[in-house]
């Protein structure tokens, strides 16, 4: 029997009536009384709170280049100035994701990795066989380390009222490290809805004081991770475990922005080999033309050939039709490519599109 | 005078002589969650007792719904074409699917009171 992992929070989620499911080891608010729909509206409009205490952190401490942490990413660590956080991807010999993660550099010599749930036990081991023995510290922050995402176009004016006035000068892929509830604690401008909106940090027993006096405010609501697998759908971003793994590399995700070739890193060279002899399946997203939803692992046809599978899908509230993400052969994906998704005894005629779905987040205002 | 009965599958059907009207129960609603799609089943499409009449999809998952009698459908409720949320409001009521004319009237003895249901639920 698996043992299933609890956040701080697990009593406030009760309390709200959540239902609970496990998710990446851990038993997780899937959504409150209200449903998902209510909590994804509520998020796009308004303010929804999500607990992400799950989340893995690690802590490194020393000189970015000589201990090793230039070559482990897809991305130049050195680069990124204090203040800021960068986007990328951990890597396998194959070019494979291991994992896909935000870096902050808190310092000159101090970075906070922050990786998802499922698969943060082996992210540490492999990041920590790919640092110079000796040269760093390097620990595991995820037990002491709470993690709060407010989200939606009002959440700057929530933690604005409650955390102070530097809150609204923080621009978008920054953090500040300031005083919440008495604590050190980092504020981000991150997250993974489309909205404007943030990402705290703090010690974990803090957690449950923040969740209760941001949900004081009328504008603030708490949701699942039923809403925030839409929300991050509807604005076409990559979930790990569906649209992302060890056997997927990131040009075949579309998301060969987040790699940086001038930099060295394990997996560089299979991408190499990969672009230069070019790609098998590359990322397709595409619309369905009614509300039936595809989901994960559907086939996916364009004509009467399979050309591959869905990597994620799901009904998109804000378009009122089925949407979803995929892997296909590469001619499949022009746009505006005739699809169809099937599965068992369904058939749901699409298009493919561009990406975002949907466009009128707040996350840049 | 029509009398409701259930399935193990979470159908209810309201008999009323030989026409039966089809949907699924709040207890199945509710578990479901937000629904966002109902496939309706053709106009007179035959269907045996506890085969899949249509479909269902809530924000979680896809559901089949089966027939909880064997007949023909006579209608459907095409309001559920573009306002599957009834099914969360109003399940038992304004959102019935379809109506079939039944082909067999003993097989009800094969379908649950709403008493016996309630039971049966508890079970679950």
């Amino acid at each position: 029997m698996e043992l299933l992992r609890e956040t701080p929070l697990i009593g406030r989620h009760r309390e709200q009536k959540a239902l609970l499911a496990p998710f990446g080891g851990w038993n997780m608010p899937i959504q409150y009384e209200g449903g998902i729909l209510a909590e994804h509206r509520w998020c796009r409009e308004k303010a929804a709170l999500f607990d992400v205490c799950h989340m893995g952190e690690f802590l490194y401490r020393g000189d970015i280049v000589d201990g090793g942490l230039e070559d482990v990413f897809t991305f130049s660590v050195a680069s990124i100035p204090e203040g800021r956080s960068r986007y990328g991807f951990l890597l396998n010999e194959h070019g494979g994701v291991i994992d896909d993660l935000i870096v902050f550099r808190l310092a000159k010599d101090e970075v906070m990795i922050v990786v998802n749930a499922g698969t943060a036990g082996n992210d540490f081991g492999v990041i920590r066989s790919r640092l110079k023995a000796g040269a760093t510290q390097f620990s595991d922050i995820s037990s002491a380390t709470g993690k709060l995402d407010p989200q939606g176009p009002l959440s700057r004016d929530v933690v604005a009222d409650l955390l102070g006035r530097n809150i609204p000068s923080i621009p978008y892929f920054r953090f500040i490290t300031t005083d919440v509830l008495g604590s050190k604690a980092i504020v981000s401008r991150t997250g993974y809805t489309g909205e404007l909106g943030y990402e705290i940090f703090l010690p974990a027993e803090k957690t449950v004081e923040l969740w209760d006096k941001l949900l004081k405010d009328p504008r603030m609501k708490p949701a699942g991770l039923g809403a925030r697998d839409l929300l991050r759908l509807e604005v076409g971003y990559s979930l790990y475990g569906n649209d992302l793994d060890e056997t997927i590399t990131p040009l075949e995700a579309g998301l060969e922005a987040f790699v940086n070739f001038d930099s060295e890193f394990i997996g560089k060279d299979a991408l190499l080999r990969q672009r230069a002899t070019g790609l098998k399946r590359s990322k397709v997203s595409f619309r369905v033309g009614s509300r039936r939803s595809p989901r994960h692992h559907y086939e996916i046809w364009s004509g009467d050939r399979k050309v591959g599978i869905t990597t994620s899908g799901g009904f998109a509230p804000m378009l009122g039709c089925g949407i979803g993400l995929g892997l296909v052969s590469p001619e499949a994906a022009a746009m505006e490519t005739e699809l169809t998704i099937r599965h068992e005894n369904v058939s749901m005629p699409a298009t493919v599109c561009e990406l975002p779905f949907y466009r009128g987040g707040s996350v840049r205002k | 005078m029509s009398k409701m009965y259930y399935t193990k599958e979470h159908e209810w059907v309201k008999i009323d002589g030989n026409i039966a009207t089809v949907g699924i129960s709040d207890y199945a609603a509710h578990q479901l969650g937000d629904i966002t799609f109902v496939e309706l089943p053709k106009l007179g499409k035959a269907v045996k007792q506890f085969e899949v009449l249509c479909a269902i999809e809530s924000v979680k998952a896809a559901s089949d719904i089966y027939a909880p009698v064997s007949g023909s459908v006579l209608s459907v409720n095409e309001t559920l074409n573009t306002r599957p949320e009834i099914v969360n409001e109003s399940p038992e009521e304004s959102a019935w699917m379809a109506t079939m004319k039944m082909t067999d009237p003993s097989e009800v003895a094969k379908l649950m009171s709403r008493e016996q249901y309630d039971e049966y639920r508890k079970g679950l």
